[in-house]
């Protein structure tokens, strides 16, 4: 037989036990064997590391190299098995159609059609009768899985817990006072008593600046907000919801580290760069008697990213 | 008397010529009736090429990831309750953190071979989401979607999106900072569909984010009902990979009627059984040499906190892209809003990208009114049109990939964000749009070199006995003899300039401009 002849593919079935197809693809298979051999006797050690890594509390990266490596070398051991040692073929297997005879595709048709179709045309009533039974069986199952997850979210997307007299205080609870922050100084705060709950920290959070030491007015209409150069703003960036965590103090940014989204501090922090669409909201400000910071009233706006309901 | 009965040769005689093992086949076949279909599935040929086991490499690390995913939710526990943390990681020492966070800290610390276990689920996780990728990469430029694979191509992408979504739900499960802010953008993304947003935002997190449901929630989507559906589809991608046999390139003895290759047993499965190991082997090494995800050097969750240079795992980039560089376009009109700026990059971007992959076969067939079965596979330079449309997804996809780093591309490069987003934003743009025109004249060009890529033949010359000299081109080697597609063969481009035309025909030659 030519080289050529060798390359053809024959089937399984019909070849001969002597073919050459059901030799090793290997000219020496023996030095084979051997490689294959050495190969497998590795991966065994290495396996068998793993145990007494495993047995002496090893550092990680011990456990995966023996764990991996005998693997990986069993693994490699097997393919070259499979490729040089098992029959070399190739071998052919033939695809016979999956589409049936004419007459079985007819006698198939015929019984849904026929049969199923006439049973359904004669009850129209019965049929529709079951359709709708089950149509609203769906909807009023999906009720319990879908409605009981959550309480609707109401006005609750409106509003913070900041309110008229509210107390800033820092994340360990402290009021802050008017002499806490030196010009260009950032904290974040929260309402007093909330600075620990899942709401406080997550709807609630608000950077304090210091912008000057003068009252300062960050837009038209918001004369009364900045006492003495404070400044507050929604911590909760419009883009995503990201805090709005970086302070870039030369240009007055306050910049999400999520997006890129930068937002102006001395202009009610409308954006100026990024995808984030709306300014963020600023909470007014005022003092108390003894010089603690308070919040006039809610944010002006709805804080974080867009929704729906948002006007 | 005489007669002596050897007990033992009457019993290796009556269990047959194929010893005890053929007598154990017999009593399963007396009952089960395995013996003809059991031949068949033993005889079934898979083809050599290499690419086709791309596909093996997506479902052996899906082996991987539920093997190690079973591991580590022995030790996990998946609850928002606050906890003090009191293990061995001393920064952490004292603070306040989740169950959750506590307990993946733990297990990564505390439980013997814990981190190993982590660190493989998160990296085969990595790879079966890549492998997927590429498999369908390979699918699809060799045409192997058409009829009769288009529900088999359906199903898969069915099993990327699942697996992208699974991958985010495992990621967020360790509650840390990274992953939190994860949750948060998601919580937000979900904000964005118009009209049912929010309260699909409120049923998913059980109230106003983030609320204490959540990582239950995810935990239960994440090792039960969503590996459930990828194992179901994985055993159904099997099933009609079986049913309908492999597809195969074009070569010698391959026709669209045969399948030619080596045969399941023994061959194919010492080979796909090892290359199983190496998978394995391969994460394993991984896990052990390539530290992933970090969390006690992040934190856990805290929502008034973040940190800088945050990206979700890789496979998410491209809508994290998308989400830097769109514009601020937020519409509002009738005291509505609609955050176009998130929910056209973050809902319909994905949407429109997925449905259009899916539909694709179809879509195919409505240009191409090619309703044949196909089981020969194409060249990509054959089939230019469908070839340059997936190179384009394909940079586009990338480069809304890259375009995910953006913060750390201007650090690293020192150039302005301003730069680099405007950079991207048109990068973006028009690298997907000349990638069609350039991908589409290489495949023309690669049409024009027939037998490109294969081994110079030598000519061979001979005298005759007239003392004539004769040159003719030896045979092929026995590897190129490669018949093309003899019933739909594409027209291939002569490249011969209108003016030459006949000069070339009468000269016997063929002129390849260059």
């Amino acid at each position: 037989m030519s080289e050529n002849e060798h390359r053809t593919p024959v089937q399984l079935g019909t070849v001969s036990a002597d073919d050459p197809r059901l030799q090793p693809a290997a000219r020496h298979p023996e030095q084979v064997e051997k490689v294959i051999a050495v190969t497998f006797l590795a991966g065994i050690v290495l396996i068998a590391g793993f145990g007494a890594c495993y047995w002496v509390n090893a550092a990680p990266w011990a456990l995966g190299a023996t764990f991996g490596g005998g693997l990986f070398l069993m693994g490699i051991g097997l393919i070259a098995w499979g490729k040089y040692l098992m029959p070399r073929g190739p071998f052919v297997e033939e695809r016979h159609p999956l589409a049936s005879a004419p007459a079985e595709r007819d006698a198939f048709a015929a019984a849904i059609v026929q049969r199923g179709g006439g049973v359904i045309k004669r009850r129209k009533f019965l049929g529709g009768l079951l359709g709708a039974g089950m149509g609203i069986f769906g909807v009023v199952a999906a009720f319990p899985l879908v409605r009981s997850l959550g309480p609707l979210p109401k006005g609750t997307l409106f509003h913070t817990d900041w309110a008229k007299g509210t107390f800033l205080v820092d994340i360990t609870g402290r009021r802050v006072h008017s002499d806490d922050l030196a010009i260009g100084s950032i904290m974040t705060v929260y309402p007093e008593g909330l600075q620990d709950t899942d709401n406080g920290q997550a709807v609630d959070q608000t950077v304090l600046i210091r912008i000057s030491n003068e009252d300062f007015v960050t837009q038209k209409g918001r004369e009364t907000w900045g006492p003495q150069g404070y400044v507050a703003y929604s911590k909760l960036c419009t883009h995503l919801g990201c805090p709005v965590g970086l302070y870039e103090q030369q240009l007055q940014l306050l910049v999400c580290p999520c997006h890129q989204s930068m937002f102006d501090v001395t202009n009610g922090c409308i954006p100026k760069f990024g995808p984030a669409p709306r300014p963020l909201p600023q909470l007014p400000l005022q003092f108390d008697a003894a010089g603690y910071l308070q919040s006039q009233s809610d944010f002006n706006q709805p804080v974080g990213p867009g929704f729906w309901e948002r006007h | 008397m005489s007669q002596v009965v050897n007990t033992k040769r009457v019993q290796r005689e009556s269990s047959g010529p194929y010893g005890k093992l053929g007598q154990s086949l017999n009593e399963l076949d007396d009952r089960l009736g395995i013996a003809k279909g059991g031949r068949t599935f033993l005889d079934k040929i898979f083809p050599d090429h290499w690419s086709f086991m791309l596909g093996e490499i997506a479902l052996y690390s899906f082996v991987v990831v539920l093997a190690t995913g079973i591991f580590l939710t022995l030790y996990y526990v998946p609850s928002q309750d606050l906890t003090t943390y009191t293990g061995s990681y001393l920064p952490l020492y004292g603070q306040k953190v989740t169950e959750a966070f506590a307990s993946t800290v733990n297990l990564s610390f505390a439980v013997r071979a814990g981190l190993l276990m982590r660190q493989m689920h998160h990296w085969s996780c990595d790879i079966f989401i890549g492998a997927i990728i590429v498999h369908m990469g390979r699918v699809f430029f060799t045409g192997a979607f058409r009829k009769p694979r288009e529900t088999n191509w359906v199903i898969g992408t069915t099993m990327l999106i699942l697996a992208i979504g699974n991958g985010f739900l495992g990621y967020s499960l360790p509650d840390d900072l990274v992953s939190g802010t994860g949750i948060r953008i998601a919580d937000s993304i979900i904000l964005s569909i118009p009209v049912v947003g929010s309260y699909a935002s409120f049923l998913l997190f059980g109230g106003n984010f983030p609320g204490t449901s959540i990582i239950p929630r995810f935990f239960i989507l994440h090792v039960l009902i969503i590996p459930l559906v990828i194992l179901g589809l994985v055993g159904a991608h099997m099933g009609l990979l079986v049913r309908q046999k492999h597809t195969q390139f074009p070569g010698k003895g391959k026709t669209e009627n045969n399948v030619v290759g080596s045969p399941m047993f023994p061959v194919f499965m010492a080979k796909t059984t090892g290359f199983m190991f190496v998978v394995a082997g391969f994460t394993a090494l991984l896990g052990a040499f390539a530290q992933i995800n970090p969390i006690w050097q992040f934190g856990p969750y805290t929502a008034s906190r973040i940190s800088y240079a945050v990206q979700p795992d890789w496979y998410m980039g491209f809508l994290d892209g998308l989400l830097r560089i769109f514009p601020a376009w937020s519409f509002h009109s009738f005291g509505y809003t609609i955050p176009l700026e998130v929910t056209i990059p973050a809902v319909i971007f994905p949407g429109i990208l997925f449905n259009l992959v899916m539909a694709w076969p179809t879509i195919e067939r409505k240009f191409t009114k090619d309703n044949e079965m196909h089981n020969l596979l194409d060249r990509p330079s054959n089939r230019p049109k469908r070839t340059s449309a997936g190179v384009s997804v394909a940079v586009l996809l990338a480069m809304l990939h890259i375009a995910s780093s953006t913060d750390v591309i201007a650090n690293f490069f020192h150039l302005t964000l301003n730069t680099v987003l405007w950079s991207m934003r048109i990068l973006c743009i028009v690298l997907p749009i000349i990638s069609y025109p350039i991908t589409y004249k290489i495949c023309r060009e690669m049409q024009g070199f027939a037998g490109a890529g294969k081994r110079k033949t030598t000519n061979v010359v001979s005298r005759t006995t007239e003392g004539e000299y004769l040159a003719a081109p030896a045979p092929a080697y026995v590897d190129d003899m490669v018949h093309e597609h003899e019933h739909d063969a594409l027209p291939v481009p002569t490249y011969v300039l209108e003016g030459e035309a006949e000069a070339a025909e009468s000269g016997g030659v063929r002129r390849i401009p260059r």
